[in-house]
């Protein structure tokens, strides 16, 4: 009862309304054993910043399909970095173009997942990050 | 320590960061919580409990809405809102703040979201500890929304000043409405989704409890003759003590509806308790449950520590095969913690 759980946030910041994705891998991380916090549809990158930090979370899951991340992620880290949060690793899941990759790599994005990925390797690399 | 001052002080990062540590039962959480403590006490708990669904959630957010955009006073407001842990893997999903977007980008508004880790009150185990370092922190009004409650769930009353009960129409007739449990802890009754059918049979069902459970007087026709019914006499001479009826509130959460109303019977019951006494009478018992299960979890901890894994399997393994029953076997793993027991501490008596 003592030991220490990851916490997830999961959020879907922008306004596309496509969620399915998100809830499989909030479903999946929970099945890991995690406490996963779940959002909800249309999070600005400032909503999503305040919900990581009054919840403490280590790791943010970014559900991102239309096209904005290169707008919406450099945001976020940057609002977790003023809030103190520079530790927390983040996440993205959705459509991303393979010329993006290196770029959100480069910010500090912990891991990218494309259409087809595996919820096991989601879980592996969570555990892994928070190590 | 930095970490007391800063919290509070009201640091968001320092508070959120000290949560989890109590979460994780720390033993550094048990002295920062220490510290803490002489600065408690002065807020205002609300516990707000109900079946899954009924809109706790949606309730809350348009009550911390209202006391941050339409009262007066604009005090600070934390959420603890809690959700279930799966029982067999120990993870959870805390959807309670998808309700609850109204309420962000306001700094003096704090949301938490906690897992209940195996507790079956309907609170956490620490969500008592929650709700100090919130009211150390300068916080004044502390929302607990509970797990979605079924019939004995009912340990937010323990914890809370005042607790609301969250129904909805179409759950239950009468009957549910007269068993023990969950309606009994209501200091305040909601009726939420008011604007769905069903919601006069579920008033109906609701006030006639009420009444069993606070007679009054009343004169009703009843097969053509006038009768009384309400026991008068003993609430009048019995004590001057005022008593409280649980008002019964109606909202449609998701449109605001009937929430300044819902906010005033909150401060009405506030007033009452303050000026019955009970205020205090609620803090002592909170104090004491409080005390009792942490004495007993220390004590649980302290006797499994002294049963090594292999005797305590071996008498799994005997009840398990009816050579023993679970009375036997309690009474063979406390003789044989207490013969563990250094001499001078062991009890001879036995």
């Amino acid at each position: 009862m003592t030991e220490k759980k990851i916490r997830v946030l999961v959020a879907k910041p922008g306004l596309d309304g496509h969620d399915r994705g998100a809830k499989v891998v909030a479903r999946a991380l929970r099945d890991a054993g995690m406490e996963v916090i779940y959002t909800g549809l249309r999070q600005t990158p400032e909503m999503i910043a305040e919900a990581a930090l009054q919840e403490d979370v280590d790791v943010v899951g970014l559900s991102i399909l239309s096209g904005a991340h290169m707008a919406l992620a450099p945001r976020i880290m940057e609002l977790l970095k003023a809030n103190g949060q520079e530790n927390v690793k983040v996440f993205i899941g959705g459509i991303v173009p393979d010329e993006d990759m290196p770029r959100l790599k480069e910010m500090g994005i912990t891991g990218i997942y494309g259409p087809g990925a595996s919820t096991d390797d989601i879980i592996k690399d969570v555990r892994e990050a928070v190590k | 320590m930095s970490l007391i001052k800063s919290v509070l002080e009201g640091n968001r990062l320092s508070i959120s960061r000290l949560l989890s540590q109590v979460e994780n039962n720390s033993p550094e959480s048990h002295a920062v919580l220490a510290e803490l403590f002489p600065h408690t006490g002065k807020a205002h708990l609300i516990g707000v409990t109900g079946a899954p669904g009924t809109g706790k959630s949606s309730l809350v957010n348009q009550l911390a809405l209202h006391y941050r955009k339409s009262d007066a006073s604009r005090k600070k407001i934390a959420i603890i809102a809690v959700d279930p842990s799966s029982p067999f893997t120990g993870g959870a999903v805390l959807g309670d703040r998808v309700r609850m977007r109204d309420l962000s980008g306001d700094d003096c508004v704090f949301i938490r979201s906690m897992a209940s880790r195996g507790s079956l009150g309907g609170i956490a185990q620490t969500t008592a500890s929650f709700t100090q370092v919130f009211d150390a922190a300068g916080f004044e009004i502390i929302i607990i929304e509970t797990v979605g409650a079924g019939q004995s769930e009912v340990d937010i009353a323990r914890l809370a000043h005042t607790t609301i009960v969250v129904e909805a129409p179409g759950l239950g007739d009468d009957i549910q409405a007269i068993k023990a449990g969950i309606l009994e802890i209501a200091d305040v009754i909601v009726i939420n989704k008011a604007d769905r059918p069903g919601v006069e049979v579920t008033e109906r069902a609701l006030r006639s409890t009420l009444e069993l459970a606070h007679p009054t007087k009343r004169v009703v026709r009843h097969h053509g003759k006038n009768m009384s019914t309400g026991d008068y006499s003993i609430t009048q001479t019995d004590t001057n003590k005022i008593i409280w009826i649980p008002p019964i509130n109606k909202t449609v959460a998701t449109e605001g509806k009937g929430i300044a109303e819902l906010a005033e019977s909150i401060a009405k019951h506030a007033d009452h308790l303050r000026q019955s006494g009970d205020w205090a009478a609620r803090d002592r018992a909170r104090l004491v449950s409080e005390l009792d299960a942490l004495i007993r979890e220390d004590l649980m901890s302290r006797f499994l520590e002294n049963i090594p894994q292999a005797k305590y399997d071996e008498v799994v393994e005997k009840v398990l095969n009816r050579d023993l029953s679970p009375y036997e076997a309690i009474k063979f793993l406390v003789n044989l913690t207490s013969t563990a027991l250094p001499q001078g501490e062991r009890d001879d008596g036995k």
